[in-house]
């Protein structure tokens, strides 16, 4: 290409030509609406978080034990052996301060998202959460966390139901 | 956990022959049939072919949501040049548009036709307000939507922890945007390529997620890309110079994605050795003379760098620095401009890396071209969540 072709097809629209109504389009607005069921694993996973717990599974075959459950090892394909309460503590392993949404609307304060590995599970792994009580420009990889809980009448069996991790 | 048996007798070889594409551009006039119909029809008249000739099509295209169209690739068939013919649409995330040509080799490889069109075509713009509401509906519905994530975040962490990993600072990773966004400024289609950018642009860029700013970080983009692919006994009598696909692979790791460490792309790894060892090679750093690693964000191209075997790992910012990744280094690196510096319509961008290869394996990239008269070159894609690597390996 470009030696052997002397031009390449395609229109570039600008906004000017939206507003100035330069050209034609239509617009959509799905109305589309979802009811998951959480599963055996996740289910049993959200209980568990409504009781104030995070657990995990084993698989006693690849000697692991991860987060969050699963009822069979993708490793092996096997179901998982056994259910294992785990500590609400663990150490970030990496994070982001995020100053805009999805739509790239911007943040005063920015949004903490971690992965968390776990303590208790091993080799260690983690889950996403949210940091918080933390100063942004304090967040380190390798501190240590603790999961702050909605009060035991509010949970209802979420993800949720740990309001964000702060440091220990 | 260990790599797949592969037949290395396979039936026969397969060439590319032609190749076409569109403008890239943050939003096209055109609807995704016609870029698909631009870039498809430029790349039967590069090789002096007509739709009769080819006996099926492949396309390759994200998500529908994009769209707002299910079944998007029905709905491109015709203007991918798939009227009554066989007729797929493939679809492994980002990593799209470097399966797609995988997938029309084996049509091919395995005797069933002898020439296979590939098209791949992203019209990313529709999607209001932002393209990233079609991303959200990645992440896990139960335990991590309602955390309220945006695709910024999984990038930005997994940026975070290479950097942690290896002590790289953003200045050793800002670099990549600097090259492959003056290299654009030599592609006639690119949407960003500027040839006066600096270093201290992109550190001083806005932060988005952080490590990731503005200028780390490739643009929504529309653009279509087109192959054509032909077994040996067609493509030596219509060719002169045919490129020929000497590897492939693809491997896809956990969607637990917070179980794996992010320093490392073990699943590119396994894609590149899959490729290699069917291509026979052993060296990878002395056999391969151009890299196209998939390249959304900056530290994603030194990420793959590092999974395709071409530097150790931790090691390709340091081999940025020294310039050898340049269009004129020991081991030129997104030559084409990559997804920063042409654009990243997804699945076309993809394509667009294998697309490159042909140009310049044939020295017919222009004011791209990399001297030394490259014999071989590998392109490689990345998606889903972060977890499936595809891989190409072509020579002269």
């Amino acid at each position: 290409m470009t030696v052997k072709i002397d031009e390449f097809r395609g229109v570039y629209l600008r906004e000017s030509d939206f507003r100035e109504k330069k050209v034609l389009y239509n617009e959509w607005n799905p109305n589309a609406q979802y009811a998951w069921d959480a599963g055996v694993a996740i289910g049993h996973y959200l209980a568990e978080l409504k009781a104030g717990k995070l657990t995990g599974v084993r698989c006693n075959k690849c000697h692991r034990t991860v987060i969050p459950p699963r009822n069979f090892c993708e490793w092996c394909f096997r179901p998982m052996d056994d259910w294992v309460a785990l500590p609400d503590t663990g150490t970030v392993n990496t994070f982001s301060l995020c100053y805009v949404t999805w739509d790239m609307q911007y943040l005063t304060d920015p949004e903490i998202p971690a992965v968390i590995d776990i303590d208790g599970t091993q080799p260690a792994v983690g889950i996403m959460h949210v940091l918080s009580e933390v100063q942004p420009d304090d967040v380190k990889i390798g501190m240590r966390v603790k999961a702050v809980w909605k009060p035991a009448d509010e949970r209802e069996g979420s993800i949720l139901d740990i309001q964000y991790f702060k440091p220990l | 956990m260990g790599m797949p048996n592969v037949n290395r007798s396979l039936k026969r070889r397969v060439a590319v022959v032609g190749a076409g594409m569109t403008k890239f551009v943050r939003r096209a006039q055109e609807t995704g049939k016609e870029l698909s119909f631009e870039a498809a029809s430029m790349a039967l008249e590069t090789c002096d072919l007509t739709l009769n000739d080819v006996d099926c099509v492949v396309h390759g295209t994200a998500p529908d949501s994009f769209d707002g169209v299910h079944m998007k690739g029905e709905y491109l068939a015709d203007g991918s040049g798939a009227w009554r013919k066989p007729y797929t649409r493939c679809y492994v995330g980002g990593g799209t548009g470097v399966y797609a040509p995988i997938h029309g080799w084996y049509h091919v490889a395995s005797g069933l036709f002898d020439i296979c069109l590939v098209v791949c075509e992203e019209k990313m713009s529709s999607c209001q307000p932002h393209p990233q509401g079609a991303f959200l509906t990645i992440f896990d519905h139960t335990i991590e939507r309602p955390l309220g994530p945006n695709l910024l975040w999984i990038f930005a962490m997994e940026m975070n922890r290479y950097m942690n990993t290896y002590g790289l600072k953003k200045e050793d990773i800002a670099l990549v945007s600097v090259k492959n966004k003056r290299n654009a400024a030599d592609h006639p289609c690119s949407l960003l390529g500027n040839a006066d950018i600096t270093l201290d642009d992109v550190l001083n860029s806005e932060v988005l997620a952080w490590p990731v700013q503005r200028l780390d970080v490739s643009p929504i983009t529309d653009g279509a890309v087109a192959l054509v692919l032909a077994a040996e006994h067609v493509a030596q009598r219509i060719s002169d110079k045919p490129v020929w696909i000497e590897g492939v692979g693809w491997n896809l790791d956990t969607a637990y994605w917070t179980n794996r460490d992010l320093c490392y792309p073990r699943y590119v790894e396994n894609a590149a050795r899959m490729a290699y060892d069917m291509a026979g090679i052993t060296e990878p750093r002395k056999q391969i003379h151009i890299a196209e690693p998939y390249d959304p964000f900056n530290y994603k191209e030194l990420h793959h760098l590092e999974g395709l075997q071409l530097f150790d790992r931790g090691k390709a910012p340091e081999a940025t620095a020294l310039g050898i990744t340049q269009r004129d280094g020991d081991l030129p690196v997104c030559p084409s401009g990559g997804l920063l510096g042409v654009g990243n319509p997804i699945a076309a961008a993809g394509l667009m890396k294998v697309a490159e290869l042909f140009w310049q394996l044939r020295e017919e990239a222009g004011a791209r071209q990399v001297p030394g008269q490259p014999k071989r070159g590998v392109a490689q894609a990345w998606g889903d969540l972060m977890q499936v690597g595809t891989v190409v390996v072509m020579g002269t």
